[in-house]
């Protein structure tokens, strides 16, 4: 079983992966083509409309790649992982639902006007049905991410013991939780940072070529000035992100950290090299070499220079104090503990169960009372050793790092790109042209990266505390999902390859 | 609120089967377009739909998801092998249009109309062969207690399938097979019936109508077939006071008597779409009407709402279980709750809205019927 999960894993990390390679740019690029043909129609200048159209073109071979692996992921829910499906379908089909009636028609109905309509709808409708398909792209990326965030923290639903799952309590509390509004706004802003920098990488290039320069450096500005506003928003709301992974996921945040024994005031490790054979509760230091912020952490996750940030091993033995979502002070308890009353939980809904076929009220009653007193502990009832509860700490590291780094990096481009658009001397610069074209590949990474962090560092969970990834696969033969692994990796091989021969193509083919 | 999810998911699944007429399109590129800018113009005919139509399939998929969790759970998981087909045919088709004429596109153009092709042929029958099995049963077992077999004894997963073949064992039932087809050749006369209306070229229409008579003969055959065998067939019925499934001798033949509205609905769909294929064989004139493919798109929808109504409604199981008849799924043990499925009810309000958008982009975008020439001038043309 424990190989079919890991290729069960490794089947969804590509295919999504894979999705994210195609999705940024189609969010992102949507809208500065939105705020081009804008310019169009507002101030009637012809080079805005083929500004847009040029991407438009590009965008046009991402958007189907996009649509055809995102179809993959929404299915994949149910052929690998059938438990889960049923364990929170009902809180989780419904985003998923209401994204298809809202968004994907939106986007898919405009998209035809965005690339057939310019001679059949007037400028105007035109316009609104490329707003609306950018609207269409931004709405289908909220109910999906609302859905990863509900897996992150779990909210707004109860556990209902006579249909063995979870059913949702209020959809406000799973719309609007902080995490799914922060992670939606992250998310959003971060493609729109890996498209800024993927136009300022394709600009450049044509400067370089010395060819189409004007529509180059009216791309570039657009792209900088969104682009720094992106990466302002992408700050912001992942400074909240700490906030919200100290207090609901401390081992995601400790395993980011590369953090395995916490304490008051510690501080942000900037960079660092992790000692592969660490493990937890050895007396090895996790790192080889580090260059640290002191006390950062303790400020970023709790606003407090001072304040307590447990690492891997304090939360394996737990005792010490902290905050739950409503600000209530407790003392965390051990995950060897946790474990047990995990158990105890998941045995008490069996006996529910027995006792509900055999019409046993009071038995029924009694299973209930158990359950519900050790139900928050339920996730950790399926596992063996507490070892288990802690995720690939280096690759959560070196992931989160590296997003966070490239993350800074991009806003020096932004304003350097400014700086000399404003001084009129970009093409002057050849290196830096150079520097900003192999950016690209490096927003991509970035974006990759991220959500590695997220996923990766949120395991051994696919809902928070609650069901662990080995609860939730299908009863399926290991060699089945390993073939459908290589034709999904190969299929996906060519089709990248494919779409990069185009892309290029269709740049050079704009450049003569 | 739950019969009306088994509805809005019917009407989904009834509106995904019109829309199949992408798919069917997609095997007649080479019947229809006998030389290469007439092939161009089939496929971009198609190219400006086809986005619909796998919209369609995913919100199916979510609605379902969202509305029926155990069946999603308990058939994508199990019918492993047959999902996956068909999710990979959709792939192919989602980048073809696209790849297809593109400078560096690597395959060649060829190879995109085979994807083209390979998608009609897989995705209509596999879809069709799916919608059988809502009559006929698959073999899975569900058993909730198995989430909690701790200690390793057990596997921990709720649904099982019980057929090493993974779904594709479907294929061994001749009315399964029979409705793959008929949706296959359904498709391909929806097809026709959309070149015949939306291409402004009168070889393209004159051999559309050509082929209109023998696909339609096939579908009639098979879809016949079909009907008359789930009509006299066993179903999976369900004691509504103890929640015990058996066998009931013609149970949808009962059920369509007990629902006289459904059999109208049947009827009057295979009668609108019958008139549809007669008045595009018979119409003369050397352009097509596109109110002939609305007469058939509708009909069809009847026809496939119809059966899918009738396959869950009336305290029927919609997917009867051939391993443990009691552990068939109804609408009831496997919707969601009644909360969620209250939450999605207010979501839906949207849908008329939604539709209404998309009638109106349609009909702004189709104004005109596509040529040669449009094709030929459009920058952004498949």
């Amino acid at each position: 079983m424990e190989a079919v999960l890991t290729w069960s894993r490794l089947q969804f990390a590509l295919t999504a992966c894979f999705h994210w390679l195609f999705v940024p740019l189609t969010i992102g690029l949507l809208v500065m083509i939105a705020v081009m043909e804008t310019l169009y129609v507002w101030r009637g200048q012809e080079h805005w409309k083929r500004t847009a159209k040029f991407w438009m073109n590009v965008f046009a071979i991402n958007f189907a790649v996009g649509v055809a692996s995102g179809l993959i992921l929404e299915f994949e829910f149910g052929t690998n992982w059938s438990n889960y499906s049923w364990f929170v379908g009902d809180i989780f089909g419904a985003p998923l639902a209401i994204e298809g009636m809202l968004a994907f028609f939106m986007e898919s109905v405009f998209i035809a006007v965005m690339f057939f309509g310019w001679d059949k709808v007037s400028k105007r409708f035109h316009l609104t049905a490329t707003w609306l398909t950018a609207l269409g792209a931004t709405i289908s990326a909220l109910w999906i991410l609302v859905a990863n965030a509900w897996m992150q923290s779990p909210v707004g639903m109860v556990f209902n013991p006579d249909t063995v799952r979870h059913e949702m309590a209020s959809f406000w509390e799973v719309l609007f939780s902080p995490v799914a509004m922060n992670k939606f706004l992250h998310t959003i802003t971060s493609c729109y940072v890996l498209s800024a920098v993927v136009v300022i990488g394709v600009c450049a290039w044509f400067l370089l070529k010395k060819k189409e320069q004007d529509m180059a450096k009216r791309s570039m500005l657009i792209a900088a000035i969104f682009g720094l506003l992106g990466s302002a928003l992408v700050i912001f709301t992942g400074d909240k992100s700490a906030q919200l992974v100290a207090q609901r996921q401390p081992m995601k945040l400790a395993a980011m950290e590369g953090l395995y024994d916490g304490g008051y005031g510690v501080g942000l490790v900037a960079v660092g090299v992790l000692r592969p054979d660490k493990k937890a509760n050895d007396v090895q230091d996790p790192f080889i070499a580090k260059v640290q912020i002191p006390d950062f952490l303790s400020w970023l996750c709790f606003r407090d220079a001072d304040a307590f940030v447990p690492g891997i091993n304090n939360i394996l033995q737990g005792g010490y104090e902290a905050k739950d979502k409503t600000g209530h002070t407790y003392i965390t308890l051990p995950v060897a503990e946790r474990i047990q009353r995990g158990k105890v939980a998941i045995n008490a809904l069996a006996e529910y169960t027995q006792a509900g076929a055999a019409g046993d009220t009071l038995a029924q009653r009694k299973a209930r009372a158990i359950l519900d007193n050790n139900f928050e502990h339920f996730g950790y009832g399926y596992f063996d050793k507490p070892e288990q509860a802690i995720p690939n700490v280096a690759l959560t590291f070196y992931s989160f790092h590296i997003m966070v780094i490239l993350g800074g990096f991009f806003v020096v481009l932004f304003f350097v790109v400014l700086w000399l658009l404003y001084k009129k001397k970009v093409e002057r610069y050849r290196w830096l042209l150079y520097v900003f074209l192999w950016s690209v590949p490096l927003s991509y990474l970035a974006s990759q990266s991220g959500w590695i962090a997220a996923e990766v560092g949120r395991q051994p969970w696919v809902i928070q505390d609650l069901m662990p990834s080995m609860a939730a696969i299908s009863k399926l033969e290991l060699h089945t999902v390993q073939l459908t692994f290589f034709i999904f990796l190969f299929m996906f091989t060519v089709l990248l390859a494919i779409e990069l021969s185009i892309m290029f193509k269709q740049i050079k083919k704009m450049a003569k | 609120m739950v019969e009306y999810w088994w509805f809005i998911v019917s009407l989904l699944g009834a509106i995904l089967v019109f829309m199949m007429f992408v798919q069917g399109g997609q095997t007649l590129i080479y019947a229809v377009g006998k030389t290469e800018p007439e092939q161009t113009l089939v496929v971009n005919t198609l190219g400006r739909k086809w986005e619909l139509t796998f919209t369609t399939l995913a919100t199916f998929g979510g609605a379902i998801f969202a509305a029926f969790p155990l069946f999603y759970s308990t058939s994508f998981g199990g019918a492993y092998a047959a999902w996956m087909l068909l999710l990979l045919c959709f792939i192919l088709q989602a980048i073809s249009y696209q790849f297809r004429t593109k400078v560096g596109n690597i395959l060649g153009k060829r190879t995109y109309e085979v994807f083209l092709l390979i998608n009609g042929l897989l995705g209509t029958v596999l879809l069709g062969v799916v919608v059988g099995t809502f009559f006929t049963g698959a073999p899975f077992s569900v058993e909730k207690g198995n989430l909690m077999q701790l200690g390793g004894s057990g596997h921990l997963v709720i649904s099982s399938w019980r057929s090493p073949w993974l779904g594709l064992e479907a294929l061994a039932n001749p009315i399964n097979v029979a409705l793959g087809l008929a949706v296959f050749f359904l498709a391909r006369t929806l097809g026709l019936i959309y070149f015949a209306g939306y291409i402004d070229n009168e070889n393209i229409i004159t051999r559309c109508r050509k082929l209109l008579l023998r696909n339609a003969m096939l579908f009639v055959l098979l879809f016949v077939f079909a009907l008359v065998a789930v009509l006299l067939k066993d179903g999976a019925a369900v004691d509504a006071t103890t929640g015990k499934a058996y066998m009931e001798p013609y149970k949808y033949l009962h059920n369509l008597l007990a629902m006289p509205h459904v059999l109208v609905l049947l009827l009057l769909g295979v009668v609108l779409l019958l008139l549809a294929i007669a008045k595009v064989y018979l119409y003369k004139n050397a352009q097509g009407r596109k109110s002939h493919f609305w007469l058939a798109a509708f009909g069809t929808a009847c026809v496939v709402l119809s059966l899918l109504l009738c396959a869950g409604y009336n305290h029927t199981a919609f997917y009867p279980s051939t391993y443990n008849l009691q552990d068939s799924l109804t609408i009831y043990n496997s919707s969601s709750s009644p909360f969620t499925l209250k939450v999605m009810a207010v979501a839906s309000i949207i849908i008329p809205f939604v539709v209404g958008y998309i009638a109106y982009v349609w009909h702004a975008m189709s104004r005109k019927k596509i040529s040669l020439e449009e094709v030929e001038q459009d920058e952004h043309s498949y």
